[in-house]
Order: C-alpha cells, then structure tokens, then sequence
C-alpha cells in the first residue's frame, strides 16, 4: 500500500477533486450573481431609481409623491402625444360614496362598460372593462344562469340585465387577502390599489366574490389619440403589466364633485350614485324610499352598491 | 314661451333636487326657494325646443324635410278627434306610430290654440317646454324619483358644490307617441376568459 496513485478527473489532468468542486462552485456563485444584477444592466429610460426604490403609496412624504407624479405625467404625455396629468386625488372629507343601480330601468346595453372601457384606458384588444352585464333570467338571482356575452338586441323577452362592478365593501375580501398591502379602503369607502407595489399574486382576485378585480396579463395597449388624459395615481392611469386593477368609483372624477363616467353613459338613468353621509343627496332618498338589496349579502361583504327594482 | 316663465321651472325643479325633498314633500312648485347653504350650482333641466313641425313630405333644395305648424292647415281644418294614436292617419301626419295607451291626439295636444302647446287633463294649457308637467299627470312615480335624482340620464357633478348638472326631460329618452324605451343592439361585450372560455382574461 505504498504508492497510492493520485487520482484525477480525466478532463481536467492534474486537478484533483477538491479543487474541482470549488471551481464549480465558484462558477454557478458567479452566474448566480449575474443573474442578479441582470436588470441592472437592462436599465432603460422608463425606469429608474425613485421607483425602484419607491416606497409604499401610503408611507410617501408629499415631496416623494411629486416625482413619481410628474415622472407619471411625462410618460403619460409622451404614450398620448396630449397634455396629459397623473394627478393624486385625495378623499373628501365627509364624503361616502354609495352607488345604487335600477334594475327596472337598466336595458343591458352595455353603455356603461363601453363608458368604463375608455374612461379608464382598458386594455383595447380584450375589451376590458371594470362592469360586466349579465343577462339575467326573471324570476331570480341566478348568476349561473346569466349570461354576460349575449348579442342580440336588449331587452330581450323574460331577462333583466344586472351590471356588476367593484362594490366597494365596507368589508373587502380582497383588501384582507393581500399579502403586502398594496390595496386598501380610504376614507371616502373606495377601495384602492397601488399598482406600483402589486407584485400581481392575484389572491385578491381569487378573493373576491363578484370578480370584480382584473389582472393585466400584458401591458394594456390602447392608441394614443384614445387616451384619457385626465388620470390618477389610484384611478385610471395606463396600468403596469402584471398588476391588478379594479373599478375606484371613478375616483379621478368623483373626488373632483363629478359624476362617474358609467352614470354619464347611461341612457335610460338606471344609475345613483353620491354621497351618502349628506341626507338631502339623491342615493340618500334611493336607500331610504326604494328597497334596495345588496349581492351576495349573506357573505358579510356589506357592499356599498345597491341595486333596487321599481316594482 | 316666455323666458321668465321656463326660469321658473327650472328654478323650481331645481329647488326640489337641491333640497331632495322627502317622499311626503309638497310638489316642487310649492317649496319655493333652496335652502341649502354655501354655493350651489344649478341643475339644469333641458326643455324641448317649442312646438313641433309637422313634417309636409316635400324638401327643400338642401334636402331638409319642410315642416309647417299646426296652425297652418288646423285654423281652418278642425282636427280629427276620433283619431286615436295608432290610427293610421290618411292626410299628414303619416308614419307616425302611436302606442302610448289609449290616448288620442288631443289628448295632449291643445286645440284651443291651434296645437301650438300642450293641454293638461284640467284643460288648461302648458307651453311645450313644461311637458314635463303634462307626462306628471299619469306617470306620478316617475315624476317622483325623477324629482329625487331616481329617474333619468344626468351628466355633471354630484356635488352640486363643485359644478352643475344637466338632466333629460322625459321626452329626450322617450318617444312621447311610442313611450316605450326602443330596442337597442347592445356594444360589444367582454373578451376574456371566463367568457370566451380560452385565452387570458
């Protein structure tokens, strides 16, 4: 046993094992590493350190929140070629909005969606839209009977038509299922998301029991003479790709006094909508004359859309 | 109609939204004036633009249809008051399809001052930029949630604090001889998964 032979890999010759091993190590350390780095090197002119580095929407200082803004704005003017401005709209205080939908009124056509899909800069190709009509079947709340595709002249015979939208609970599943608090109810009861914080796990998605919310699977591609240039951190600035986003009452609107884009857009005046901590406003007089139910009011969701029939 | 008389109304209307009067309210005409502090923009209910033209079936050289008033052939032809809407009438007045219960032209058409405006139940008349007034008389419940902000297309503010709004009459959204709400081809609808059953959402 004198002479033990030295043993060796056969492509490397001399090298013995060990060092063989930390070579490799070290090599996938270094691949590693480079991946890292990797989106460093793929720094271009739509990112930089402030929003990399951007914090919370809630935790920003109003100095923070003003560079992301006007950096929002100018990419904004430069995708719609129009003076366009991201602004940062703040709930009123003493405002809560409620929105309530006459079913009696509402023919299903669809003029609501069309209104969100362009006042919100949906997603052109899917058709987007943060309201879905449903063609419903009288006699019942059926949801597995209805059908939001329908394309044939409405009202159809026998059907009512049901638009569903963000309902803004005052309980929000959705708000409880984040895992990084990048959406949350302000004051005013809308429910908001920072899509600059989204990671796009889409439990809020899953949580939600009127599929309210949509995930934008691709960056939303929308021609530059059709977008609105009247935008907002929260509301309806052209979103990421792989965030979600969802109907804010139209916040950029609402918080300004006006009426949401949906209301505007309907011809036959099936929608109220307000503020109602004021008792002389119109959704006041709905909830308090009209017999309003919520949907799905058995999950606990206290939605603050309601719906009512005239008779 | 005279300018003060429409201010009237529409200062009356708008007393009775601003205020959103209670469901046991007295009608609108008779709350008076606002009381709502701070600054109130108006709410401006539009009114049609006066009596009608009937159309002679003939065209000017710009090809836009040539329409006379009532008066013209009804001074000295007395209207037939048997016609009821959806009698297909033989002279004039063609193509006009009435379904709106079992009213007849006079009706709500005013004989006393050659159909230049409408008349109520009562038979008084009311000019044609208060048929809003006339269609109250059957459809009290419309009128009603109407008068509350329940009924009928708006467009503006919410916060009457911030800016205005413009409302519809009645007859913007419905046809006051066919009253029934049209048919209407629905837009394109969603294009997503869980509709088209393939694809992203």
């Amino acid at each position: 046993m004198s002479e033990r032979k030295k043993l060796s890999l056969p492509v490397l010759g001399e090298v013995d094992r060990r060092t063989a091993v930390k070579a490799g190590a070290a090599t996938l350390g270094l691949a590693a590493w480079a991946a890292a780095i990797r989106p460093w090197f793929e720094w271009t002119a739509e990112l930089n350190a402030d929003e990399v580095l951007q914090k919370h929407y809630r935790e920003l200082t109003p100095e923070q929140l003003q560079v992301i803004l006007n950096k929002l704005t100018d990419e904004a003017r430069k995708q719609s070629g129009k003076p366009a401005v991201v602004k940062d709209h703040k709930p009123i205080p003493g405002v809560s909005f409620a929105y309530a939908l006459n079913l009696s009124i509402c023919i299903g056509c669809r003029k609501c969606a069309e209104a969100c899909h362009v006042e919100n800069n949906h997603d052109r190709p899917s058709h987007q839209s943060y309201i879905r009509v449903f063609e419903m079947q009288k006699g019942g709340i059926d949801f597995e009977k209805g059908n939001a595709t329908y394309d044939h002249p409405v009202p159809a015979k026998d059907k009512y038509y049901m638009p569903v939208q963000c309902q803004q609970c005052e309980n929000p599943p959705c708000v409880k299922a984040c895992p990084i608090e990048a959406t949350w109810q302000e004051s005013d009861g809308i429910v908001v998301v920072d899509y600059n914080w989204c990671i796009g796990c889409r439990y809020c998605e899953a949580a939600c029991p009127y599929h309210a919310r949509r995930f934008n699977w691709e960056k939303p591609q929308i021609p530059a003479n059709e977008i609105n240039p009247n935008q907002s951190y929260l509301s309806n600035r052209v979103r990421p790709q792989g965030v979600m986003e969802k109907c804010t009452f139209c916040l950029h609107r609402t918080r300004e006094g006006k009426l949401p884009a949906c209301l505007e857009a309907c011809p036959t005046g099936a929608r109220v909508f307000g503020n109602v901590l004021d008792p002389d406003s119109e959704i006041r007089w709905v909830l308090e004359n009209k017999r309003v139910f919520v949907l799905k009011e058995e999950l606990g969701t206290k939605p603050r859309f309601y719906y009512f029939f005239d008779k | 109609m005279p300018h003060a008389v429409r201010q009237f109304w529409l200062l009356t209307l708008f007393a009775a939204l601003s205020a959103g009067c209670g469901g046991s309210a007295p009608p609108a005409a008779d709350r008076g004036v606002s009381a709502a502090p701070g600054v109130r923009h108006p709410v401006v209910v539009r009114t049609p633009l006066g009596p009608p033209g009937v159309p002679t079936g003939t065209f000017d050289e710009k090809g836009r249809p040539v329409t006379v008033a009532c008066a013209t052939c009804h001074t000295t032809k007395p209207a037939n008051a048997d016609a009821k809407l959806g009698t297909p009438l033989i002279q004039f007045h063609q193509g006009l399809v009435g379904k709106h219960g079992i009213l007849s032209c006079t009706s709500c058409h005013n004989p006393a001052d050659g159909y230049a405006s409408l008349r109520l139940a009562d038979g008084k008349g009311v000019p044609y930029s208060q048929v809003m007034t006339l269609c109250a008389q059957c459809h009290g419940p419309q009128y009603r949630d109407y008068q509350h902000g329940a009924h009928g297309g708006m467009t503006g503010h919410w916060d009457l604090s911030q800016g205005g709004r413009s409302r519809l009459n009645c007859i913007d959204c419905h046809d006051s001889h066919t009253p029934k709400y049209p048919t209407v081809s629905p837009a394109p609808g969603p294009n997503d998964r869980f509709q088209t059953g393939g694809g992203h959402e």
